[in-house]
């Protein structure tokens, strides 16, 4: 090999690169997406099963190909458009698209539509000297302009090579007319020199495997930088139907033509075996066979492969996901873009739900949801979302039968008409695809203007149909302003019809301040495609008017908050969940003696103390900006502006120091308390009043209650802390002051920090609860990581929070610290005043973990009024989030 | 002076931004139209490769500032005057003239800040865009095999704008903004037919954009698959504009930097976006991010993007001279 020169690797691409340098050990081409070599995949292609024909492709992507052949040659098939179609199809599959093509055909004009197909560098398979010089120039040239690599069969006006002389002999003048006449990169040539079947028993196929390893060593010394290729399975081919001996000869020719220099070839890898583990006796025929090493190799190869026995191996795929809950699958085929089993997978959800629409709901979203995640974390990019709003599209056309039954039954009408447009400029259609299909479920009438839409097309439109809301989408900067534009010309027509602004740019800040003023209708920023449906059915209700008023008002205080998605759970009898509750140890390691017993109170912490402790992730999400701090301030899309933020939130934390714009107050206590049942009891003897768990009793939970995490009755004494902080207080004067001066930024970001220092607090007095006052870990070195981590031992839940979703028992703990003194109070509705406020319980057990008590079903809320004493409409009404009926 | 020679003597500075500067002038409607396109049956605010022919002295004025800010290559305002693009204003006939004007404006630009004394070689680059089509992307999610343009379509139309504007007389093809390397591919098919049709010397800068936080290109391409993909080009340069600020592109020049045997250029945005989709990066903050870029001698040719105005290009000219460009193996 020609190892004094200078290195001129080949560099190919699909999605991604693929260098091949002198270093490099075997290129793998997969061969399975070939109508001249797959059965399967001629049928599939003469019966236009597109979508079957893709996984055989992703099947050889995951079996280990590095390059994708694609060939459609077969005399009943459109060459041309069937290459089009299937090499479009495999742009839109980016863990296909990923590596390079092998444009692969007889026919010039198969291979000139293929090259106008693909935006990575491919490598066009094949070219030949065949129709004489001057046409393999043409070819050539073209290829060159392309900018593809070429493999180049040992094939001239004479015919095909078939001995050694031959092959290299037409090698050689190929590579000088390339090289000399077009100017073609050497390190872009690859040669076939023809791989023919050995042990057909013709005397003269005797050698077509060594002639084979002898021109591809010949061409890899004389003929700097080409490459040598060819297609493996040939060389078996007189015994097909015997995978074992085809498979141990792949395996076995492959490792000496690689010896000998060859860098790629066309191997089916699922029908290889590993060099090392073909039976050492079988290999001795076969390398008899294909190094020509005795006059009866055939013979004895042929009586030898009788023996062994053909078995066809498992496909190699990986399909360990389909064990997971379906829930998981759908997740799974959603994030992978897979259409095989959404199906079934969605027929099985159906079986679990009440209704399909909730599958939509439920799994399909939250599925999309983690889609969204991961684009936003740039772990997934813009083609595999397309595809993933496929899987989607593909699970809502299953529904869809089942959607409209029951509307059928219940008989009703449209609910209204809207119209989807992705405004001028923008391609992004994603965001507003997948609201078009959960209005469209929702039974919406929906209207779809497609991407790109110059504004006077989606007015026009708007007026044509009627529609009764207009929905606009728009992923790059330069749409806000079309956006807007839409507004402005919306009021000059003197239009009434609600705004849906949506997409990934824009934002709720935006929409206000911006898009909002420009149109006296409603305009309404819509986060998700999940809001789309609540939104749009609130506006053509009876409280539309209503609805429009308020987020007009809300909208000129630019608030910030989510409505909460609804989720219906299957779950367990509360009987059941409580028989099968965690059994925690309750013995003098778990069960710490506090240092103290009691309530106390702390009036003059120092701002500047807590602030170490602050958890920036929820300021920044509290500004809509999403994201894990401090990876926010670096990122693609936000970090400019939350780096912008976070620096003005720095200059006010130093005015709130210099200036004591806030005071910092906090009470806590530690009581002797014991568990029975869901109720904790407090005090010796239960005299200090009693906290009321809830408990877990979802199918999949553990079937949690914070009661479990207290020493039973009868067991040993056990303790309970609580807490209460503050960090709201007087704050009304600096806050005045902004409003005054309609300075809305800073009033909202000395709210948001006010909540911050609270929640900081809150943490802060915790760890010096676990260090000092309970003082069972004082010794815990945790950083701030750590803590938002919650890596600490022991609890600090909150009332109202999910482990503990019911506001009341603030009521107990405010009373147990007597909160009044340190100037907090409850409202009415149990909201802590002031509003930059904390509480929560303390457990000190180290298995106590933060949980979610999620749904409830009524034999638990009954149970809970009961043990409480209040009405069942009370307990109803605090645990309305949680309810599942 | 060539092109290729002013390249080894020092960095090339591009100028800024076109778009954000026209904004400035507040163009309404009849601004658009003038006197010609005054009964035009369609709406044309917007359209502001047309400005070239109805409001030729602001355009011009545009380039004189970026020259008298020292920028050594003035892009033609014709990001958008191709067929494709110009159906939208119902006005694919005019492609010829738009661009033949556009290098008019630039060329009375550079002949007006000659003759008040201005020094140093000035090139002109033809600004040619992506299109507001992709020939890799389907725009139904329905239909993923579906494309809105084919190859031969966007071939075609680079090759019209492409021809007008070597008539015209500009040094460079500048295939920018490129989020779609099939697009690419078709614009240097397309540039190569008319260059060497023409029989002139021009050369051809690429540029491509990184749309999202994976580093990779709208069509899923990652930085080095796109610098392969168009290597087969006799490019002048390679690099990446738009879509980010210099300081994200930072990495991304970095692999460019590492493999490209082109010159390599970048034109960043002012900073990213905010909220209300304003460009609010200062000349010095965009500069003192660009000096990393300078440090590490990564740049043969920089300039302005998206936000970017003559104050920039001037922070980032004046930062640049101290500098010398990137050495790389042809």
């Amino acid at each position: 090999m020609s190892t004094n020169l200078p290195p001129r690797p080949m560099r190919l691409s699909g999605l991604e690169p693929l260098v091949i340098t002198e270093e490099t050990n075997f290129v793998n081409v997969g061969e399975r997406t070939n109508v001249t070599g797959s059965r399967k995949f001629l049928r599939l292609i003469k019966e236009r099963q597109f979508d079957e024909a893709l996984d055989i492709a992703r099947d050889q992507v995951e079996g280990g190909a590095q390059i994708l052949d694609v060939n459609m040659d077969e005399g009943m098939i459109d060459g041309v458009e069937a290459m089009t179609t299937f090499l479009n199809l495999i742009a839109a599959e980016p863990d296909i698209a990923r590596i390079p093509i092998m444009i692969d055909s007889s026919k010039w004009e198969i291979i000139e539509a293929g090259l106008k197909c693909v935006q990575g560098k491919c490598v066009v398979n094949s070219i030949s000297l065949k129709g004489g010089e001057e046409e393999f120039i043409h070819q050539a040239t073209t290829i060159k302009r392309f900018g593809a690599a070429v493999i180049v069969m040992a094939f001239d006006e004479d015919g095909q090579a078939d001995n050694y002389e031959r092959r290299i002999e037409i090698c050689e003048r190929s590579y000088k007319v390339l090289t000399e006449k077009v100017g073609f990169p050497p390190e872009d040539i690859i040669f076939d020199p023809n791989i023919f079947p050995v042990a057909t028993g013709m005397e003269e196929h005797r050698l077509n495997a060594l002639d084979f390893f002898r021109a591809t060593k010949w061409i890899r010394e004389n003929l700097p930088y080409a490459k040598v290729s060819g297609g493996v399975s040939n060389v078996s081919f007189s015994f097909r139907g015997n995978n074992t001996v085809r498979e141990a000869m792949h395996a076995s020719f492959l490792y000496h033509a690689i010896q000998n220099g060859m860098s790629m070839g066309i191997v089916n890898p699922t029908m290889l075996e590993v060099y090392e583990e073909v039976d050492k006796e079988l290999m001795t025929y076969i390398e008899d066979v294909l190094l020509d090493r005795r006059d009866d190799a055939t013979e004895r190869l042929l009586e030898f492969a009788q023996t062994v026995e053909g078995t066809v191996k498992d496909e190699a795929k990986v399909l360990e996901w389909r064990n997971e809950p379906v829930a998981k699958r759908l997740e799974h085929a959603l994030i992978k873009g897979i259409t095989e089993f959404i199906d079934e997978d969605v027929e099985e959800a159906r079986q679990q739900f009440a209704r399909p629409l909730e599958v939509i709901e439920g799994p399909l979203m939250d599925g999309m949801n983690v889609v969204g995640d991961l684009f936003g974390e740039g772990k997934m990019f813009l083609p595999q979302v397309v595809k993933s709003a496929r899987v989607m599209k593909k699970a809502v056309a299953y529904l869809l039968p089942y959607l409209e039954a029951e509307k059928a039954e219940g008989g009703s009408s449209s609910a209204g008409k809207v119209l989807l447009a992705t405004v001028k400029g923008d391609v992004h259609d994603i965001g507003k695809n997948i609201v078009g299909v959960v209005l469209a479920c929702n039974n919406f009438e929906i209207i779809d203007l497609g991407v790109m839409v110059p504004p006077e097309k989606i007015l026009q439109a708007a007026q044509e149909h009627q529609v009764d809301i207009l929905g606009l989408s728009g992923l790059i900067t330069p749409s806000l302003d079309e956006m807007i534009h839409i507004a402005k010309e919306m009021e000059r027509m003197n239009m009434h019809i609600p705004l849906l602004i949506g997409g990934a740019t824009t934002s709720r800040a935006h929409t206000a301040v911006k898009i909002d003023p420009e149109y006296s209708g409603a305009v309404m920023h819509v986060s998700d495609a999940s809001r789309a449906v609540g939104v749009s059915s609130k506006l053509l209700s009876n409280e539309g008017p209503t609805y429009v008023l308020q987020e007009k008002a809300s909208l000129e205080k630019v608030r910030e908050g989510y409505a909460k998605q609804r989720e219906r759970k299957a779950l367990v009898p509360f009987e059941f969940a409580q028989q099968n509750k965690p059994k925690l140890v309750f013995d003098k390691t778990t069960v710490p003696t506090p240092k103290f017993i009691g309530s106390r109170q702390v009036h003059d912490i120092a701002v500047a103390d807590v602030i170490p402790y602050i958890d920036w992730t929820p300021f920044f999400q509290t500004w809509q900006l999403f994201g894990k701090y401090p990876r926010i301030l670096e990122d693609n899309v936000v970090g400019e502006e939350a780096k912008k933020l976070f620096k003005d939130a720095q200059a006010m934390l130093r005015d709130i120091k210099k200036g004591g714009w806030l005071t910092l107050k906090a009470a806590y206590g530690i009581f002797p308390a014991n568990s029975a049942g869901e109720e904790i009891k407090l005090g010796e003897n239960g005299e200090l009043g009693s906290f009321y768990a809830l408990r877990q009793t979802g199918e999949k939970s553990k079937f949690q209650s914070l009661a479990d995490f207290v020493a039973p009755q009868g067991s040993v004494q056990d303790y309970v802390g609580c807490f209460a902080v503050t960090a709201g207080l007087d704050m009304e004067g600096p806050l005045k002051r902004f409003e005054d001066a309609m300075d809305d930024y800073n009033a909202l970001m000395l709210k948001a920090l006010a909540d911050r220092l609270a929640e900081a607090l809150a943490e802060y007095l915790h760890l010096r609860m676990r260090r000092e006052f309970w003082g069972y870990a004082p010794h815990e070195q945790l950083t701030n990581d750590d803590l938002i981590a919650e890596k600490y031992s022991g609890i600090r839940p909150a009332p109202g929070y999910p482990a503990c979703p019911d506001h009341l028992d603030k009521e107990t703990i405010f009373e147990l610290l007597q909160a009044e003194d340190i100037g907090m109070s409850l409202t009415e509705s149990l909201a802590m005043y002031p509003a930059a406020s904390v509480s929560g319980y303390y457990f000190a057990h180290p298995e106590s973990k933060y949980f979610a008590v999620g749904k409830l079903a009524k034999d638990q809320v009954e149970a809970y009024a009961q043990m409480r004493g209040i009405s069942m409409e009370l307990a109803e009404k605090w645990l309305a989030p949680n309810l599942n009926y | 002076m060539s092109v290729k020679k002013a390249l080894e003597e020092k960095i090339l500075v591009l100028d800024g931004a076109m778009g954000t500067m026209i904004q400035a002038y507040k163009f309404e409607e009849e601004d658009y139209r003038g006197e010609r396109f005054k009964e035009y049956a369609h709406p044309l605010k917007g359209n502001n490769d047309l400005l070239v022919l109805t409001q030729p002295q602001a355009i011009e004025d545009i380039h004189l500032a970026y020259l008298e800010a020292g920028a050594d290559i003035l892009e033609t305002n014709t990001f958008n005057a191709n067929s494709i693009s110009m159906e939208d204003y119902h006005m694919s006939n005019l492609v010829e003239e738009l661009n033949v004007q556009a290098v008019a404006c630039a060329r009375r630009a550079i002949e007006r800040y000659q003759a008040a004394g201005g020094q140093g070689p000035k090139f002109i680059a033809g600004s040619v865009g992506p299109t507001n089509k992709t020939a890799s992307l389907s725009p139904d999610v329905n239909n993923p095999g579906y494309r809105a343009v084919t190859f031969d379509d966007l071939k075609n139309t680079y090759f019209e704008q492409c021809e007008a504007l070597i008539k015209a007389g500009v040094d460079i093809l500048l295939i920018e903004t490129v989020f779609d390397t099939l697009n690419a591919k078709a614009a240097l098919f397309a540039a190569q037919d008319a260059i060497e049709a023409s029989g002139r010397e021009v050369e051809i800068m690429l540029s491509g954009t990184i749309t999202d936080a994976s580093g990779r290109t709208l069509s899923g391409q990652t930085t080095e698959a796109f610098l392969i993909s168009v290597s087969h080009s006799p490019l002048l340069s390679v690099g990446l504009n738009c879509a980010l600020g210099a300081k994200q592109l930072m990495p991304y020049l970095q692999t460019l930097d590492a493999k490209a045997p082109f010159a390599v250029s970048a034109h960043p945005n002012a900073g990213l976006p905010n909220a209300f989709g304003e460009y609010d990066e200062t000349p010095e903050q965009m500069a003192a991010q660009i000096k990393d870029y300078l440090d590490l001698n990564l740049i043969n040719i920089i300039g302005g993007c998206c936000g970017t105005s003559p104050a920039h290009i001037k922070a980032i000219a004046d930062l640049s001279k101290n500098y010398s460009p990137r050495t790389y193996e042809h």
